[in-house]
């Protein structure tokens, strides 16, 4: 099979899983197979897109001409590639996880759902495999849409006020700040692809490309850069295997990743380390990390600290771009996977948590690790993940990370600029990991610790157990095995992402040809 | 001569012609099913002859059709560019797909012994507005445009069983309209005493001959100020809401559909076709105070949609704004921003159209156009919220609708014009339209149908030609090669000026040289 | 033209200072008068006026009505703006027709023909259909 066709398989299954699972609606059973069924078919596939680039086959598809000169086209490359894998094959776990969520929850709507989720992951593919600005922000916005019935998914006034603050931002942003980058990208430089290092160097006033840049990092607020960051709170108020999937991997993966993706392919990363037009956005996402993570301290509600981390972790990605270092970008790039594989786990265990004893405040959980083991040790695992203790897959990332940043400050030295504020970066990302052991350990060790030592159970801990039903637990522990399992294939991922940054296209893999 | 030669050699007139004869005939019929078979037909032909002339000067040429033979400038001309033959589809193509529509829907709003009045009256209308469109006669012009909105008051009118405020809305109408009308033709008056014809071509070659004078100019100014009132040019647009509001839902569809864009279309033919836009004065009226008045528009209009209570209101000052949308193109005096003004002529027609129809459809069922009442419909009535949903998005300009189309092109002109303020107000108006179109959204969707009230779908005949309208808004969103690229034969065949000079197809001489 | 307001130039432009006073008169009764029959008649004053000015842009001083005499040296009114006009009274009577209709119809059922009243009566429909809104939500 070509690989043009493989892209539209890519996006074809998850469509039509949405529609066969709304038309055998009232039939569950069914209903839930055919998604997971397309669910694994996708990943599959993708699999297969990977084989193929892998073997250096031709990868560029052009769909349809949107106007004359701008077509929505396709386009495979690594960055691209590593988020189609991680969405698509979180998309199997968290399907399952979904199942028994919202069967053992007794949630209404199961097949607009599960629809509206299947959409979402055909956005997802639209995103990743995307060959220029337009095709990127059509799917954009096929995203945002599509989540948000899912946002507010309860219909109560709690969710319609959070999916109200999650339509605003996200659509508000992308139409003013977004799409004005956009278009002031197309008329500068007469293109809109996505070409290895950067299609603006050279065309626009020094001056003006922090401004764009602007427009790009604000306008993408999928990516929660603060002061956009407030939606992500607000969609917690989703079922969980949406904040698992979608707000922890896919919605806002798709924000960073285009943020990498614009920084590498649009600006180029030679040309923001040249024109210095990407520091303040460091600075930013320095800040976003911090404050973040601060705020993050300061919630009980568990899904709600979990969104503060997400925002924090974001701008690590952010600031990867920021750095304008190509191993600042790959680390951002690898952030991406392990990042995923950490959150994903650590809301999964909240909402089997939820299922199980309808607790979502950290203050209620008390001891509640003795009940639930499994989930508070996936938890744990996830956390360390995030927090970056070897032998987790973070720690991967975080390193590549600070080496970035190392790199960014002898680049800045190099050409004669302080080289401070890039070495400050090291700085905040140590003091971040800091912030996240104390926002994430205490509820893991909560679980175990406190006062339900007292009330010993009277048939010994096994009778204690009151786990989530096993749809809902074993996806976390399979992700939380992922997190570990990763650790040793970091170094693969990292090599596989190397080529995006190559300015001049390396010839095995056909970059750009 | 064969009858297909005959056809051919006389589609100018006969699209007219058609439509214009079919009045009376359905008068003499007095019976309504052979009313509307006759209608229909006389409209589908229109839009087949249409169709077949756009595809003659797609291209570039120019179709002149001499009335009875007589040469212009002392004889009758209808002459076809570009730019007319685009406006002709508009207005006949929405006309075949609302008449389906209309059979169903009036015999529910309209007292049954007006129905065959009722299609005469709809039928003069679109004559009215084809005439006006494709004559190439100044005076023409203004006759036919008086036979369109005469027809249009009492179609307004009849919205009286519903609501008797209809009445005075039509009449309200009929006093602005009316002294649109009359400034209109004090303009013609002033230009035949300064050129001595009322030809078009002729009289843009006496205008670029001569020097521009204080009688010029006052005849630009009445022209201008004339249709202004007729497509409803903010501050100039009070009679819109009201008429678009109490109207027959087919005929709100029918009219915000095509009406306003054929009075666009003569201002724009009178500013680049026969005044030219060489004229400082001219360029000045243009840019200093009909360019602002687009942008409070933009604004004023969206801002009033997002309070109105009754969805046709929101409806109709959406329409005030997205007109907004269109003259800020035109006046932005550069080739891409007309060809955003004419993309976005036919885009809103689509969109707006299909709304007044959804809308249209919801009385059916509901009685109510308010917009609490409509709580609950989304899974009532699915088929037509979700075509409100698209035709909402497509008003937001998001992705994959053709109102997106309309938004990329007028931005790119921005840019290219050097005004990038104008872009970030066209982005900055459409996040209001993100609050409108939800309002409308979270009230289908998310609130609760309330007790007793179970309405069905609307049938088919209503349903096919509302979703012909949605399919299309996304099609030509997707596909817009067609559009823009017509759009842009017909901006520049306007930019060129005085109306396709001398190299034109001559029709209708019956052999004569 | 001397410039200024000589008197010649004031009577050489007579039908035009006919016109503008008629027209802003009938301009004028259109947006001043809350009585829609009123509105009527200033429509027509207003349309009268643009009538006026299209019949006295086609006197030639001298010339007789366009009607062919034989005589090479005649000089004849340009005939094209009586016929436009013509065209244009029709479409005034039509508009009259048609306006005073809707007169008859808003009496019928708002019982008055003052602008006002039918606004107040507007406006308590508005209230009301807020009300039922209301008790929708």
């Amino acid at each position: 099979m070509t690989t043009a066709a493989l892209i539209i398989l890519t996006m074809a299954i998850p469509l039509a899983t949405a529609v066969i699972s709304l038309a055998v609606r009232n039939q569950p059973n069914l209903r839930d197979s055919v998604t997971l069924a397309g669910a694994v078919a996708l990943f599959i596939c993708v699999l297969t897109v990977l084989a193929n680039f892998n073997m250096g086959l031709p990868f560029d598809f052009e769909l349809i001409e949107f106007q004359p000169g701008i077509a929505i086209a396709f386009h495979v490359e690594p960055l691209g590639m590593v988020f189609a894998l991680v969405a698509s094959s979180l998309w199997i776990l968290t399907h399952i996880y979904g199942i028994g969520y919202m069967r053992g929850n007794n949630e209404k709507n199961h097949a607009r759902f599960f629809a509206c989720f299947a959409v979402a992951l055909f956005a997802t593919m639209g995103i990743a495999f995307s060959a220029n600005l337009l095709t990127l922000f059509l799917f954009y916005e096929v995203l945002t849409v599509s989540t948000y019935p899912l946002v507010a998914h309860k219909e109560n006034a709690e969710a319609k006020a959070g999916a109200r603050t999650y339509i605003g931002i996200l659509m508000g942003t992308s139409i003013v700040l977004l799409l004005t980058g956009i278009i002031w990208t197309y008329v500068i430089t007469g293109t809109m692809d996505f070409s290895p290092g950067g299609i603006l160097a050279g065309k626009v006033e020094d001056g003006f490309v922090p401004v764009l840049l602007g427009l790009f990092a604000f306008g993408i607020g999928k990516a929660a850069l603060m002061p956009f960051h407030r939606w992500l709170p607000a969609a917690m108020v989703a079922p969980t295997p949406v904040s698992a999937l979608l707000h922890a991997v896919a919605v806002v993966k798709a924000g960073v990743f285009s943020i990498l993706k614009v920084g590498v392919y649009v600006f180029g990363i030679d040309n923001l380390a040249a024109t210095g037009a990407s520091v303040w956005l460091m600075w930013l996402a320095a800040f976003s990390i911090l404050v973040a993570s601060l705020v993050a301290m300061q919630q009980d509600n568990l899904k709600r600290r979990l969104a503060y981390s997400t925002i924090s972790q974001l701008s690590y990605i952010t600031l990867g771009v920021a750095l304008a270092t190509s191993m600042g970008a790959i680390g951002g790039g690898l952030h991406i996977v392990t990042h995923a594989f950490g959150k994903i786990t650590l809301f999964m265990c909240a909402g089997a948590i939820y299922v199980a004893t309808h607790k979502t405040e950290i203050s209620q959980m008390r001891g509640l690790g003795r009940k639930m083991p499994f989930t508070f040790i996936a938890f744990g695992i996830g956390a360390l993940s995030i927090i970056g203790i070897p032998p987790l897959a973070g720690s991967w990332s975080k390193w590549l990370l600070v080496l970035g940043s190392a790199d960014a400050a002898q680049v800045r030295s190099m050409l004669g600029d302080p080289s401070w504020p890039q070495l400050i970066m090291i700085g905040v990302l140590m003091v971040s990991s800091l912030l996240n052991i104390a926002y994430l350990i205490p509820v893991f060790a909560r679980g175990f610790y406190g006062s339900h030592r007292d009330v010993a159970p009277e048939g010994g801990w096994r009778a204690a157990i009151q786990e989530a039903p096993l749809f809902c637990v074993l996806p976390s522990c399979i992700t939380a095995f992922g997190c570990l399992v990763l650790f040793f294939y970091a170094g693969d991922i990292a090599g596989f992402l190397e080529p995006m940054t190559a300015a001049i296209p390396a010839s095995t893999n056909g970059e750009g040809q | 001569m064969t009858i297909f030669e005959a056809v051919h050699q006389h589609a100018p007139m006969l699209t007219v012609l058609v439509p214009m004869l079919s009045a009376p005939i359905i008068m003499l019929f007095g019976n309504r099913q052979a009313a509307f078979a006759i209608a229909l037909t006389a409209s589908t032909t229109s839009f087949l002859l249409s169709l077949q002339m756009l595809l003659l000067v797609a291209q570039g040429g120019v179709i002149s059709y001499h009335i009875g033979g007589w040469a212009p400038p002392l004889g009758i001309e209808y002459r076809i560019d570009a730019a007319n033959a685009f406006v002709l589809i508009i207005v006949s193509s929405i006309s075949t797909v609302v008449l389906p529509y209309a059979r169903r829907s009036i015999a529910d709003e309209v007292a049954a012994r007006h129905h065959t009045l009722f299609y005469a009256c709809y039928m003069l209308c679109f004559t009215g507005l084809l005439g006006v469109t494709a004559t190439g006669d100044a005076f023409n012009v203004f006759v036919f445009l008086e036979i369109s909105s005469l027809s249009t008051y009492v179609l307004v009118a009849l919205g009286a069983k519903q609501d008797r405020r209809a009445l005075s809305a039509a009449y309200d109408y009929l006093i602005l309209g009316t002294i649109g009308a009359t400034f209109f033709v004090i303009g013609l008056g002033m230009l035949y005493m300064a050129t001595g014809s009322l030809n078009m071509v002729h009289i843009a070659q006496v205008l670029a001959e001569g020097e521009s004078n204080r009688t010029v100019r006052s005849a630009f100014t009445f022209i201008v100020v004339g249709m202004a009132l007729k497509f409803a040019m903010y501050p100039l647009h009070r009679w819109l809401p009201g008429a678009y509001t109490y109207a027959p839902s087919a005929v709100s569809a029918f009219l915000a559909a095509t009406a306003t864009k054929v009075a666009i279309y003569v201002v724009l033919r009178f500013i680049f076709s026969v005044f030219g836009i060489a004229e400082e004065f001219e360029r000045n009226t243009v840019q200093y105070i009909m360019m602002p008045l687009a942008v409070v528009a933009m604004f004023a209009g969206s801002l009033m949609a997002t309070f109105s209570l009754n969805a046709k209101t929101l409806l109709a000052y959406s329409s005030i704004s997205q007109i907004g949308y269109m003259l800020l193109g035109i006046t932005l005096l550069n080739s891409t921003g007309l060809t955003a003004g004419m993309v976005h002529l036919f885009n809103h027609a689509l969109t707006k159209g299909a709304l007044f129809l959804a809308v249209g459809a919801i009385i059916y069922r509901t009685g109510s156009a308010l917009v609490p009442h409509m709580a609950g419909l989304g899974r009532q009535m699915p088929w037509t919220s979700a075509s409100i949903v698209i035709g909402g998005l497509s008003l937001i300009g998001a992705p994959a609708t053709a109102g997106f189309v309309s938004k990329w092109v007028l931005m790119q002109a921005a840019f290219e014009a050097g005004m990038w303020p104008i872009a970030v107000f066209v982005v900055l108006s459409s996040v209001i339209a993100v609050v409108y179109v939800w309002r409308l959204v979270e009230v289908l969707y998310l609130q609760p149908a309330p007790e007793g009230r179970s309405v069905s779908e609307v049938p088919m005949t209503m349903l096919v030609p509302i979703w012909a309208l949605a399919l299309a808004s996304i099609w030509f969103g997707i596909d817009a090669d067609f559009t823009v690229q017509a759009s842009r034969t017909a901006a520049e065949a306007l930019l060129a000026g005085g109306f396709g000079g001398e190299d034109a197809t001559i029709m209708g001489t019956r052999g004569r040289p | 033209m001397e410039g200024g307001f000589e008197t010649g130039f004031l009577l050489g432009h007579m039908n035009y200072w006919l016109f503008v006073i008629l027209m802003m008169t009938g301009f004028y009764i259109v947006v001043a008068r809350g009585n829609l029959l009123k509105k009527i008649v200033g429509l027509n004053i207003f349309q009268a006026a643009v009538f006026m000015l299209y019949i006295s842009v086609g006197k030639i001083s001298g010339a007789t009505a366009p009607i062919i005499t034989g005589n090479p040296d005649e000089v004849y009114s340009n005939p094209l703006p009586h016929v436009l006009i013509l065209t244009a009274i029709v479409v005034g009577i039509a508009t009259t027709a048609l306006g005073l209709a809707l007169i008859v119809r808003i009496n019928e059922s708002y019982g008055t023909i003052e602008e006002d009243e039918i606004q107040q009566h507007d406006l308590e429909q508005y209230d009301k259909d807020c009300a039922r809104a209301e008790e929708a939500r």
